[in-house]
């Protein structure tokens, strides 16, 4: 058989493609009991009668999940059903403490939605939401034996504190014409959908803890013959790779099962509808379960639960709580802003554009807030291994750092120590600069001492800057800097050097 | 006729990780079949005003505040564990049956 190429797969056939993205939400406590919602706690100790499934116990819906459920829909553009309930799906892993999954069925709370998905060049591509419902997550399990893997372990160990953390899970529609586009367009669709659910604030979405897993379904079809729409040619068979759990891994999922298809049926064989399993070590994909018998979910009503039916005055207030669309509220800072691509890129990456609007927000430059946002304060955060959101420093103060500094109060060199004092809480930046002693020395008398000083403990220099050689009076603002711990105005400190040698600077 | 075929409840019995006997299967498609065609009546005599229900009594929303309550302790949690291990459940290997 041979081995097809994503470029190849792509020209024999034509993609159709769908993902599932599950996005844990940042609540306090789990979906349906009041267990806190934490990462990293030992095991086992997040859990009670409702989320380890024990008889009698009864949940309850979290009403901040309901919130956070909504609002994402609406930031989909979804509609949201006036009344929706959850069902059970039923099915025997260990992971799953109840043998059913608290999910969403046929009255799913968010349906019918588009998204707009910016590429990387511009273009941009409506992705057709189909629902998005709220679920409760399952358990971790440990594989012990074998590989470490789930394929010949010995047995596995349950954790339960995540059973049961508040889940929307959202579908789209089956995503066609994309072409040789469609890894890309998997990719940026992920991508938007984490940034939409930060811009949010109600998930981290951070892939790589797992907060935001996508499940990738891709089939293939044969183009259209001459005559025929493209439309009319029935989808092929699909796989779903599950768990694929970074940007980079989406866009390599896609390339291997279309290459795999596309050779499969290239050779006249059939592509079997099945889960498959992603393997980040090899980029490739082996088969799990396979769908036809493994996945008879038995969905009935949850009958411990009520229905959600959220009163349209309270769906209206969410809207107006819907942040601007991440790629076009990039595209407007850009421009206001007057960021550079690669400026704008790094701000995007480092998680900053919301710290740098508010800095500017709080009346300084673009590029000021930039500046200490990227540069010393990302420096910080790095040094510190934490987010820059996570420092304990505020817009606000960075913006009053950057008044002292532009009002000629602080240089550079001061703001940054005084920054240092801001962020070992010793106060505003105002604060820190009287307690520390930072002002810029500016008060000329002292100036002149300290310059008279360093002129008379190095007599050549004054000769030198005579003879035209004006650079030597840098050896002289340096030994006035280092005398006024750093403190003095070091134009100033030039401009006195000058007079004192009889020449015009 | 009935509804429901010896198939059929192989099929769920075997979802439900249920082990049956072929007499259990032969005496208990006959009986469930009987429960799952008196349940049909219902649908002859409901018309198409009545709606499908699966919460009879009209109320909603009851949702809860966003508090966290005391988990259980650990050992507590485990206690009804038939194996436990590093404060985890221990289970039997899991894809046994379908690797």
């Amino acid at each position: 058989m041979t081995t097809m190429t994503y470029a190849q797969a792509m020209d024999e056939f034509d993609p159709v493609f769908g993902i599932e993205v599950h996005v844990e939400l940042n609540t306090r406590t789990k979906m349906f009991c009041g267990c806190a919602n934490e990462f990293g706690a030992e095991p086992n100790t997040q859990v009670c009668p409702v989320c380890l499934g024990l008889p009698g116990a009864m949940p309850v819906t979290n009403e901040k999940a309901v919130e956070s459920a909504i609002r994402l829909g609406l930031a989909l553009g979804c509609s949201i059903r006036e009344s929706s309930r959850f069902a059970r799906k039923n099915y025997f892993y260990p992971d799953l403490a109840k043998d059913y999954q608290i999910s969403q069925y046929d009255e799913p709370t968010c349906y019918e939605g588009a998204l707009d998905v910016v590429l990387d060049d511009g273009t941009v591509v409506e992705i057709g939401i189909e629902r998005a419902h709220m679920e409760e997550d399952a358990g971790k399990n440990t594989h012990v034996g074998g590989t470490g893997g789930i394929q010949g372990a010995d047995y596995s160990l349950v954790d339960y504190n995540r059973g049961g953390v508040p889940l929307v899970e959202i579908v789209t529609k089956p995503i066609t014409g994309m072409g040789d586009r469609t890894a890309e367009v998997a990719r940026a669709y992920v991508a938007t959908i984490r940034d939409i659910v930060r811009a949010l604030g109600i998930s981290d979405g951070r892939m790589e803890q797992g907060s935001v897993r996508a499940d990738v379904n891709l089939s293939l079809r044969p183009k259209a013959v001459a005559g025929e729409s493209q439309d009319d040619v029935p989808f092929g068979k699909r796989s779903e790779t599950k768990n694929v759990n970074s940007l980079r891994a989406i866009e390599r999922a896609v390339h291997f099962e279309a290459a795999r298809q596309a050779s499969l049926l290239l050779a006249g064989r059939p592509v079997v509808q099945e889960t498959r399993h992603w393997h980040e070590d090899t980029s490739s994909t082996t088969p799990g379960r396979s769908k036809e018998e493994a996945e008879d979910y038995r969905y009935f009503p949850e009958p411990d639960l009520l229905p959600v039916q959220p009163a349209r005055e309270w769906v209206e207030e969410l809207r107006g709580t819907i942040p601007e669309h991440p790629a076009k509220m990039r595209a407007r800072l850009r421009e206001e802003w007057g960021f550079s691509d690669l400026e704008m890129r790094d701000a995007v990456a480092a998680d900053a554009l919301g710290l740098i609007a508010s800095t500017v927000e709080a009346g300084t430059t673009a590029q000021s807030a930039r500046k200490w946002w990227m540069g010393e304060l990302s420096r910080v955060a790095n040094d510190r291994e934490v987010a820059l959101g996570e420092l304990p420093v505020t817009p606000a103060a960075v913006a009053e750092l950057q008044g002292l500094v532009d009002s000629g109060k602080i240089n550079d060199k001061l703001a940054r120590q005084a920054l240092e004092g801001v962020l070992a809480g010793e106060g505003s930046p105002t604060e820190v600069v009287a307690s520390r002693g930072l002002e810029v020395v500016s008060d000329d008398s002292a100036l002149e001492k300290a310059v008279d000083d360093a002129l008379a403990a190095q007599p050549d220099v004054l000769a030198k800057i005579q003879d035209g050689k004006v650079q030597a009076a840098g050896a002289i603002v340096g030994a006035v800097m280092k005398a006024t711990r750093g403190q003095a105005d070091a134009a100033r400190v030039r401009e006195i050097i000058l007079q004192r040698a009889g020449v015009e600077g | 006729m009935s509804s429901l075929e010896r198939s059929d409840v192989a099929r769920l019995a075997a979802l439900a990780r249920i082990e049956m006997t072929d007499a259990d299967l032969d005496r208990l498609s006959g009986q469930l079949a009987v429960i799952v065609d008196a349940v049909a009546k219902v649908a002859e005599v409901a018309g198409e005003d009545v709606p499908a229900t699966s919460h009879p009594i009209p109320m909603a929303n009851i949702h809860r505040a966003d508090e966290v309550r005391p988990s259980l302790a650990q050992d507590a949690a485990l206690s009804g564990a038939p194996e436990a291990e590093d404060g985890r459940f221990r289970v039997p290997q899991i894809l046994g049956e379908e690797a």
